[in-house]
């Protein structure tokens, strides 16, 4: 099967195109330009590099969320557009599962992160146990918007059960350098560049399993997992909570 | 014209999810609209983070109705027009990012419109004889523009508000007396009950520019009024109130349109935007063009609110002139009219 993957969750925009178990191509930019300047300028280019004929393209796989909701979006709109026009389906892949892929078989406990602002990240624990032949991931803390210091707390605590050294990766990184070198307790190191940020490669390669097993949805089907409201929803929530508890 | 051009149009500048597929420019095949008004309103106003969550759900379904109404497919289409801006940013990147790609999927030229250029066209629509040159006044919740319409694309802006747009305005006030969101047609319906000679709101003119508008100073003295009642313990007429505002707005609007209309020798005037749908507004336009003997254009209620089909005329006579749009089309939330 052919794939075309994308991700505009973060900081990078990345797409691959891949038949089966063999990457084709993969472009990766972290650059100033927004993700609407870059995205379909880079699927372009390497369709163009590979004589890529859009009509055999099988499906395509989106990373879901967490993420910036306007990179999301961007992402999803154009995989959205793409699913439509060509008739095909919509793999969606979690990011920071797709991005706990980069390092795929190690035996750390694997921590993406992704600045949420408001000193929270997006992020989720995993770490990967070697079952039939191959590596399975494993969910220590699932994805969710927390405080790095909750964060930092969970790794220390989570690292000391099961006896585990850690590994950061994430456009988040940098970002709390500071609190994860303070706070952390643990064994751990940062991903090198090659493996520390989004890459479609790794998207491509959970989205062919998936949609081997059947895991896809219909372009109208798909929407981001942002994980948090928008603001004024939140705020009415809240307003809606402290009202409730006058009476 | 024996070939015959078809466009596909999208637009999400705000709070409208539209497509809508474009014959030669003029004939509407189908014009499909989600609109979230409900979903703002116990807001008060438009939420973009929720404007642009509702797009990404909504839009292939509104594309996928668009073409079935017209009875078309993709492969019949002959260029997709997106609006690019002014609007919201992160509602018009899921606009313009869904348009790119189907472009790119269907290898199709991408024509880029600007909002704006799309409300002025919402004319041509029924109105098959409306040619440029002409003036046309925009007015909408995010616009106050008035406009001449050299030819197609070509504009000169002669005024614009140098403070709230006319719709925003009319929703400030229909919050401040209670009637809640659209304020546009809240007030336009109340105000039918009203007295619009019962309370003498100021018409603003702008220092050294007899085209532009100002709303903020009226917008205050509304509030004022009610404050002062509300002190001395009257209870203001609501009707009263909403009335004689929109006649401030209407008469403000009618003699900068006219003078611009007059001055520039043009015998064609349009309008367009939401507000344009405003009723008082359309009869102060059709009375005041009848005595100075104007011909006036509006479009129907459909066309003024936001919608893909005007977005499609517009992009058909871009893409007559050649104009292309780049995969690395961006939204951009600012852009003047006229602009490239």
């Amino acid at each position: 099967m052919k794939l075309i993957a994308i991700d505009s969750s973060g900081l990078v925009a990345s797409v691959a195109i891949t038949e089966d178990d063999n990457l084709i191509a993969e472009y990766n930019v972290q650059y100033k330009k927004t993700h609407s300047q870059t995205l379909l300028p880079m699927l372009d280019e390497l369709k163009k590099m590979v004589e890529l004929d859009l009509e055999s393209v099988d499906a395509i796989a989106i990373s879901k969320g967490p993420g910036s909701f306007t990179g999301l979006r961007i992402g999803s709109a154009t995989a959205k557009g793409l699913s439509q026009a060509l008739n095909i389906p919509i793999v969606e892949i979690g990011t920071l599962e797709g991005m706990a892929c980069n390092l795929y078989g190690s035996n750390r406990l694997i921590v993406p992160m992704m600045d949420a602002r408001r000193s929270q990240v997006y992020t989720a624990i995993f770490g990967y146990e070697y079952e039939n032949g191959k590596y399975v991931l494993k969910r220590y803390l699932d994805e969710c918007a927390i405080d790095v210091k909750e964060l930092t707390d969970r790794v220390n605590e989570i690292s000391k059960e099961n006896d585990m050294e850690v590994i950061f990766l994430g456009d988040g990184l940098p970002v709390y350098e500071n609190e994860i070198d303070t706070y952390v307790s643990a064994n751990y190191i940062k991903a090198p560049s090659h493996m520390n940020r989004q890459r479609a490669a790794a998207f491509s390669y959970l989205a062919i399993e998936k949609f081997n097993n059947g895991e896809y949805v219909k372009c109208e089907d798909h929407a981001p997992d942002y994980l948090r409201l928008s603001q004024a929803e939140r705020e009415r929530n809240e307003g809606i909570r402290n009202k409730g508890s006058n009476y | 014209m024996d070939q015959k051009i078809k466009i596909l149009a999208i637009e999400s500048s705000c709070d409208e999810t539209a497509a809508s597929v474009v014959e030669n420019g003029r004939t509407i095949l189908s014009n499909e609209i989600y609109t979230q008004i409900a979903l703002h309103t116990e807001y008060g106003g438009v939420v973009p983070e929720i404007a642009s969550r509702k797009h990404i759900e909504k839009i292939n379904q509104v594309i996928d109705s668009a073409l079935s109404k017209a009875e078309c497919t993709l492969d019949d289409i002959d260029a997709i027009a997106v609006t690019y801006g002014p609007g919201l940013v992160g509602a018009l990147l899921v606009g313009v990012s869904a348009a790119k790609a189907i472009a790119f999927a269907k290898n199709k030229p991408l024509v880029g419109v600007h909002h704006i250029e799309g409300h002025i066209s919402a004319n041509y629509i029924e109105n098959l004889d409306l040619e440029p040159p002409f003036v046309c006044l925009v007015v909408s919740g995010g616009h106050s523009h008035l406009v001449v319409v050299k030819d197609y694309g070509e504009y000169e802006i002669l005024g614009r508000t140098r403070d709230d747009a006319a719709g925003e305005a009319f929703d400030k006030v229909a919050r401040a007396i209670g009637l809640g969101y659209p304020g546009g047609p809240k007030i336009d319906k109340v105000s039918k009950e009203g007295n619009p000679d019962a309370i003498k709101f100021p018409r603003a003119k702008v220092d050294e520019s007899e085209y532009d508008f100002s709303f903020s100073g009226l917008k205050s003295a509304v509030l004022n009024y009610i404050n002062q009642c509300e002190m001395k313990g009257e209870k203001i007429v609501v009707e009263d109130v909403a009335a004689s505002f929109q006649k401030a707005v209407v008469d403000v609007l009618v003699d900068h349109s006219i003078a611009a209309v007059n001055k520039y020798g043009l015998r064609k005037f349009a309008i367009a935007g939401g507000v344009a749908s405003n009723s008082s507004l359309r009869e102060a336009f059709e009375d005041r063009c009848k005595k100075e003997g104007i011909e006036f254009f509006h479009p129907s209620p459909v066309y003024c609110t936001d919608n893909a089909a005007m977005i499609g005329v517009a992009g058909y006579y871009e893409y007559i002139k050649g104009v292309r749009s780049g995969y690395d089309l961006n939204a951009v939330p600012q852009l003047k009219l006229g602009e490239r």
